[in-house]
């Protein structure tokens, strides 16, 4: 599980079967000092989120099983909303 | 599994249910020599580990699910031990019960 950013979201009509109503976010992962760590990726969101906002994700077969329908191709799902991540005393969600 | 240090605590209150009581802690995954490993992970805490702990990561989703009783459950990464002490090769790369810094004088006088 690693925490990331939102940065824009992403819009596909057609999909692969089980995918429909699940919404699809860009989102950047982050090291421990709020910087960016590798690139952008897709993930399903688990849980409502949007741009701007601070968040934990899985990847792998694990993503899949945030979904409301399990047996779907997926690699990223947002499964939580960060109100606060605290490293060094400092809060990388303010 | 991996090992990391202990850096940080993250709190969520809107995430998956299975998250719901649990402990999140912000990892730094390291080398056995103690040096910093790839990306910043979270961990869901089962060894009663705090910030500054040297800890045993669990990074398997099947083991994840068995850990916290839900076949169905989206996590994969789990604090699973708090590190005592650490060798390779015959040499103490980390040892919690000295304290960080008379370790750290230790390690200089006697080259690994």
């Amino acid at each position: 599980m690693y925490l990331a950013r939102v940065t824009g979201r992403v819009v596909a009509s057609t999909r692969y079967p089980g995918l429909e109503g699940v919404a699809l976010q860009w989102i950047q992962p982050l090291d421990e000092s709020g910087a960016a760590a590798g690139a952008e990726i897709v993930a399903c969101a688990a849980v409502s989120s949007g741009p701007g906002d601070l968040v934990h994700f899985v990847d792998g077969r694990e993503a899949a099983l945030a979904c409301p329908e399990t047996f779907v191709p997926v690699d990223a799902a947002i499964i939580g909303f960060v109100e606060q991540a605290v490293a060094a005393g400092r809060d990388l969600a303010e | 599994m991996f090992l990391a240090d202990v850096i940080g605590t993250v709190v969520s209150s809107v995430q998956i249910p299975i998250l719901d009581g649990e402990k999140l802690l912000l990892l730094r995954p390291l080398t056995p020599e103690g040096r910093p490993r790839g990306t910043t992970r979270i961990g869901i805490d089962r060894a009663q580990a705090g910030e500054g702990d040297r800890v045993l990561v669990l990074d398997e989703g099947n083991g994840a699910r068995q850990i916290l009783g839900d076949p169905k459950g989206a996590v994969k990464t789990i604090v699973i031990g708090v590190v005592d002490y650490i060798e390779t090769e015959s040499v103490l790369r980390y040892d919690h019960r000295r304290s960080e810094r008379s370790f750290g004088e230790r390690s200089e006088r006697s080259p690994a």
